[in-house]
């Protein structure tokens, strides 16, 4: 039961960071708001008994996606300032 | 009740996120905002493949502890979409990566970061 | 135009919908496995020698599937390369050194994380894990480094070198297969040993070994690449 009542809170918090990261006029919430995503579908992954895949997702997904979106929102922000 | 088994919320979330998705990839305008779109309909896809899977009271399929050799058939869940969505998430990093280096290729040319902006293929 | 565009929209939003009601409504879970998964389950610990069933899926079974994978993630670090090739006369831009604190503090974490990474991708046949999460955790590790140093330039001829000789050593092995046992990426070449230690599944620690060592290179390049800041290029 605590099990379903889990799932049901990580799945509204998913649902309304996907709409914060459509939405919200600056770029970095954006990105860290579908970084927060992967996370908790990493959280779902353990639920539904796949652990490998868990680990994956937590790693690849919430670290070096993210990670690589800011490394390129660097370089197009020092595009700016240079000329 | 039907709707309220552990498979059934994380198929409902995973085609809530994907009709999200594809909403944002089609009504918004900036590039980035379209990749970011784009990545949360691969780990939508990821969680619907996952879901399938599943078989209630199971448990993961690895041999130690709780899952003997002898009748793992019994006590596992289904492990091949679990291999398929491991090469799935590799690859969406990958395909990630790319967009945004083709996105920072059409900023240098074009100084601006909206999709109107860029209408040399139109006639 | 907009209401027209609105309008459009919600069509096939509504539309999507409306099938995925469908797909959701007719979805009935299951009991048992499906037969497939029954031979994977049955005989894959004894053929195999893995007691990770997922690791002897990706690597023996559905070996093709992983040498794909490996050549998408070749393709993608080369056109990221080619993309955003930087020119002989390019200068870093004087950033000032990092703090201290994070000094000392990755100085730290580097080794741990780094030391993490390489008992994820080695116990991949044994424990939830593999190659491919090890080659992450050691691709984040790789970006504190560069966080800490910010202020030199870093050679990447280590990576390059690393990253060559795990892709030609896996194809390599993927051959003996086909010359010493049954086929392309067979794990019997080497013995199978005693179930469960670190020592067994024959050629699974080798060939996830060298996935991890070539994933881990292959994006710590990438992000390499991207950090660097370039001068000025001509246009393509």
């Amino acid at each position: 039961m605590i099990q379903i009542l889990l799932l049901i809170v990580m799945s509204v918090i998913m649902l309304v960071m996907a709409f914060i990261a459509i939405h919200h006029k600056s770029l970095q919430v954006a990105v860290i708001a579908s970084g927060i995503i992967s996370l908790f579908a990493s959280v779902i992954y353990i639920f539904l008994a796949a652990p490998d895949v868990a680990i994956t997702e937590a790693s690849i997904g919430s670290a070096l996606t993210v990670g690589i979106f800011f490394y390129i929102l660097n370089k197009i922000r020092h595009e700016d300032i240079k000329k | 009740m039907k709707i309220f088994e552990l498979e059934n919320i994380s198929m409902a979330a995973g085609f809530l996120l994907l009709m999200v998705g594809i909403w944002g990839i089609i009504s918004q305008r900036n590039i980035i905002k379209m990749i970011i779109s784009f990545s949360i309909v691969d780990t939508s896809i990821h969680l619907l493949l996952v879901s399938i899977g599943y078989i209630r009271n199971r448990t993961a399929p690895i041999i130690g502890e709780g899952v003997t050799k002898t009748d793992a058939a019994t006590q596992i869940t289904d492990p091949v979409p679990q291999a398929l969505v491991l090469t799935a998430i590799v690859i969406g990093v990958g395909i990630t990566a790319l967009l945004l280096t083709y996105s920072l290729k059409l900023y240098r040319h074009n100084r601006s970061l909206e999709i109107n902006h860029f209408n040399s293929l139109k006639w | 135009m907009k209401i027209l565009r609105n309008s459009a929209l919600l069509l096939i939003v509504g539309f999507m919908a409306w099938m995925m009601i469908h797909l959701y409504g007719q979805y009935e879970s299951r009991d048992a496995l499906n037969p497939v998964a029954e031979y994977y389950a049955v005989n894959g610990p004894e053929e195999t020698g893995a007691a990770n069933l997922v690791t002897s899926i990706v690597v023996t079974y559905r070996g093709l599937d992983t040498l794909g994978e490996v050549t998408i993630l070749f393709l993608t670090a080369a056109i990221i390369g080619l993309l955003l090739r930087t020119e002989k006369g390019s200068r870093k831009k004087s950033v000032r050194e990092s703090s201290e604190f994070l000094s000392t503090a990755s100085g730290i974490l580097i080794p741990v994380i780094t030391l993490i990474g390489i008992y994820i991708f080695m116990n991949g046949h044994l424990t939830p894990g593999g190659g491919f999460q090890g080659g992450a955790v050691l691709a984040s590790s790789f970006i504190l480094v560069l966080l800490a140093i910010s202020n030199k330039r870093i050679g990447h001829r280590l990576l390059d070198y690393t990253e060559a000789i795990s892709g030609i050593s896996f194809i390599l092995l993927g051959i003996l297969g086909i010359l010493l046992a049954g086929g392309f990426l067979d794990n019997r070449i080497l013995p199978l040993g005693n179930f469960g230690t670190l020592f067994s599944a024959g050629a699974i620690p080798v060939i996830y070994s060298l996935i991890g060592l070539k994933v881990g290179a292959e994006l710590s390049n990438v992000i390499l690449e991207l950090n660097q800041i370039q001068g000025e290029e001509e246009e393509l």
